[in-house]
Order: structure tokens, then sequence, then C-alpha cells
């Protein structure tokens, strides 16, 4: 058989989607709609509107916010329901929100709270050492963390519908969110220009689905939308990791631990729009008040990261 | 294509899928900018505002004084094309009480009609206007049209609410031809503009 053949082949990975569960282009389509978009984590309905006020394209709907979480230390689990439903009724835009690495009943209590998106999140603490959830078994898509290509490829094979850098969560750092983007988007510049004959080796040392190597050998891209998340705390951050490449941010602790939120998550909505902008950029940042306070990402132990959990 | 004279059609940048409609216009060798403040809809044909999220393009477009532009430039006779959020974003009136829609076409919307992300889904549509061959249409948390003014066509139903409508040059879907490989209704936007 010629290379061409196989990249031509009609088999493709988006097959693996099942009748009448979410079609992928729906669920790919959604993230669609969140580009040049922040999404912001809240704690209470109140948050919620503020964030929708403030213009986000969703919120994320946890008890906790990551700083809280790395400070307290102890089992983070899935959000109690009745929180979670008290903020999808509190706003109009979509909700999101995390389940354990592995933890697929934790994903199927969201999707049956008529959650939009489920963050299969190392933020809180996995609940499968080995698999991560099986995502092509839902309706309601899943967004997960990568560091590498591999790993995000490894997830996409595994249904999920976006994808996010995984950062060092909770920090207001934005170094590694910085470096896994960079890291992800060299890894496809480089299949990019392989030969074809070298990338079935190249699938093997990315340990990543031939299918999906070939796909962004092909396209250049991520075969869904890719977001960063991690240590983003100021407008500048967002408009960094939006000049770099991604398609869109997570705030996570950013927003409600600066001295100011609704003026802070305004200014970074406005950032994420106007990111190439340094004119713009210079008038949403003046006077917002502190950003949250930060942790030197790189004084963190291997142990205490979040982003080394999943695979 | 070739058989359209080029128009200087514009996809409003401030957030959503705009890049998708950039590369169906492409697509259709026609060329298309990305519009990101409001002096830039000065010189042109056609204006796209794409799907996203309508309560973000709503504040933006606030923001950043698109709102009389917008209008100035259909009083001028530039096409306006919104793509579900942006459906919302041009409705006169909505169902529902947030956001606070720019009021451009005679139609009154409801937002997230069918329901969640988990209702969402795509279904094959026929459109006045096009050939006969039905358009896949994706719907994501999608808005309908409840009631139209006198002075607008209604293109497209499914199951009896109305999902695409035209007003002169003003024209609505509240699904995504921009996700599909599709590009009849970017040439039937094209025409009109």
């Amino acid at each position: 058989m010629t290379s061409t053949k196989l990249i031509n082949s009609n088999q493709s990975w988006k097959d693996k989607t099942k009748p009448n569960v979410g079609d992928w282009k729906v669920k790919g389509g959604l993230a669609q709609m969140l580009k040049g978009g922040v999404i912001m984590d809240v704690v209470t309905p109140d948050e919620a509107k503020i964030a929708e006020d403030a213009g986000a394209v969703s919120v994320m709907a946890l008890e906790r916010v990551p700083s809280d979480i790395r400070r307290d230390g102890g089992v983070a689990r899935m959000s109690d329901p009745d929180l979670v439903s008290g903020i999808i009724n509190s706003v109009s835009i979509p909700v999101m929100a995390k389940a354990r690495i592995g933890h697929f009943v934790e994903a199927q209590v969201l999707e049956s709270l008529g959650v939009d998106y489920c963050d299969e999140s190392e933020v809180l603490t996995p609940a499968d050492n080995d698999f991560h959830i099986n995502k092509w078994d839902f309706k309601m898509p899943f967004v997960c963390g990568a560091r590498n290509l591999g790993e995000a490829l490894r997830r996409i094979g595994e249904g999920a519908a976006m994808i996010r850098t995984k950062g060092e969560a909770g920090t207001g750092d934005v170094v590694h969110a910085v470096t896994h983007a960079r890291q992800i988007l060299s890894d496809i510049r480089k299949l990019q220009n392989m030969p074809e004959e070298e990338l079935m080796s190249a699938a093997r040392d990315f340990q990543a689905p031939y299918e999906l190597v070939l796909e962004v050998h092909k396209n250049g891209k991520l075969p869904v939308v890719n977001f960063s998340a991690g240590g983003i705390a100021t407008p500048s951050d967002a408009a960094l990791m939006m000049q770099i490449g991604v398609e869109g941010v997570f705030v996570g602790s950013g927003i409600f631990k600066s001295s100011n939120p609704s003026k802070m998550a305004e200014a970074i909505v406005k950032a994420t729009t106007h990111y190439n902008d340094p004119d713009m950029l210079a008038e949403i940042s003046a006077g917002l008040g502190d950003a949250m306070p930060g942790i030197e990402a790189n004084k963190i132990n291997e142990k205490d990261q979040l982003q080394t959990r999943g695979w | 294509m070739g058989n359209l004279p080029d128009k200087q059609i514009g996809v409003l940048a401030l957030q959503g899928d705009f890049y998708e409609h950039i590369a169906i216009l492409e697509k259709l060798d026609n060329k298309a900018s990305l519009i990101k403040k409001p002096e830039e809809l000065e010189s042109l044909d056609g204006l796209i505002i794409p799907g996203g999220e309508s309560t973000t393009i709503c504040k933006l477009i606030r923001n950043y004084g698109f709102e009389e532009k917008i209008k100035l430039a259909v009083t001028r006779g530039m096409g306006l094309w919104g793509t579900c959020a942006g459906m919302i974003t041009i409705a006169k009136k909505l169902k529902d009480d947030y956001p606070k829609p720019i009021g451009i076409m005679d139609i009154t919307v409801e937002r997230n009609f069918y329901g969640r992300q988990i209702d969402s889904f795509e279904e094959k549509v026929v459109i006045k206007g096009l050939d006969d061959k039905k358009f896949n249409a994706i719907f994501i948390r999608a808005p309908i049209i409840r009631e139209v003014g006198k002075n607008v066509e209604v293109l497209s139903t499914l199951n009896n609410e109305i999902i695409a409508a035209r007003q002169d040059k003003i024209f609505v879907t509240s699904f995504h031809p921009e996700l599909t490989e599709d590009s009849r209704v970017h040439k039937y936007f094209l025409s009109m503009c």
C-alpha cells in the first residue's frame, strides 16, 4: 500500500461517534462558537452573573477556584449538583463543569444536569491512575488539558471535542501555559513539515493515534479548538496566549481573586478580542487594581504540580 | 466560481467563529476581511456577524461603537448576515431579557429554543433561494424566529419554526453554514450584496 493511500483512507477517527450520541460537528461546533472568548471560573450564581455581564462566553461552575483547591489540599471532587444547577439557572451562556480524570460517573451526573461542556480536569484529584473517560460515550462534549501534542491527540482519540493547555492552575503564573502552548504548536509544525514516510514513527514517538497524526500533518492544526488555561491572570497574559496562537482562554482564579473582579473580567474579555493591538491593550490594562496574588510556578515541586496528573 | 463580481465582505471579528466564514468565502474566490474596528465598515458591500456567544458579541458591539456604524452602513445599502448569535444580535426584539440586541431587522427571536448543548443537532433543511438540494444545517444552542414583520420574507422553517429569513439586504440563519463544506448559503449572501 502506498502512503498516499493511507492518507486518503476513508476511515475516520470521527466515525467512532456512536449513533444518537452527540454528533462530532455539533460537539466541536460549540467550541467553535467560544473562540476568541474567555471562559471564567465561578463558584456562585452571583459570580456567574458578574462573568456574563462582563462578556464571558461561558462559565466553569466550581465549588472552589483552583488557588483555593491548591491551598486547602485534600481530595477535590465534582461540585455539588445543587451548585451546578444554581449556576445553570442564573445565566444564559453555556455552563461548563469539572469531573475528575477517569471518573465517568461524575461525568454522567454532569450530563444529566444539562452541563454544556465537561472539563475532565487535572485540577480535581484523579479517580483513575490509568484511564481517562471514554468521551465517545457521551452526548455532552468534553474539554481536556494537554501539555504536548501527543497528550492532546490521545484525549481527542478518546473523544475530547476541545483541548486546552494545562498550565499550572491556581498559581496566577502564566509560564507553564506558555510552555505548553509553545510545545503543542511546535509539535504541530514538526508534523506538518514531515515527509509522509516519517509519520508512523512520529505517531510512535508522540504516543498518539496514527490517524490523528495524519490529520494534523494535512491541516497544520489540531482537529479541535485549542484554548489556553492554567495561570492566566491579567489582560496581557490573555493577549500573550492569543498571540502565541491559541484560540481563546480559560481564566480560573484570576478573575475572582483579583481586587476588582468585574473590572478585571471585562478587561480580559476585551484583551482577548484586541490581543494584537498594543494601544488598545495599554488602555484596557490601566487602573484595574491588583491581580490575584501569585505563586511562582517554577518553584512548585513536581509532586505538587497539578499538570502532571493524567498522561 | 467566477460568475459573481468580487464583493468587499467583512466578518465581524469581536468573538466567535469568524475564521470559518472567511475560509468559505475564500473558497468562493471572494476576498474577505476581519472587522475589529467600526471605521473598517465603511467600504464594505456586506458584513457577516458570525456565530459566537450573543451576550459577548452584543456587549462588545456597544463597547466599541459598532451599533450606530452598522445601522448607517445598512442604510447606505450594505448587506448584512447574522448566523445564530449574529441573528440574535441584529433582531429588533428578543423573547429573553438578556442581552439587548441592536435592533436592525424586524424579527422577534427566542434564544436557546431547542435547549442546552446536549439538545444541539444537525438536520437537512430546504432553503428558499438555493437550489432544491437540502442543506445540512447545524444547530448549536440555536435560536429561532418567533415573529416576523411585514417586510420580512421567511426562507426556511423546521417543524414550523422559522430558521432563516430575509428583509431586503438583511439575512439571518439560526444555524451555521460556516461549519459545513457547503458554500451555497455564502454564495446566496454574496448575490444579495
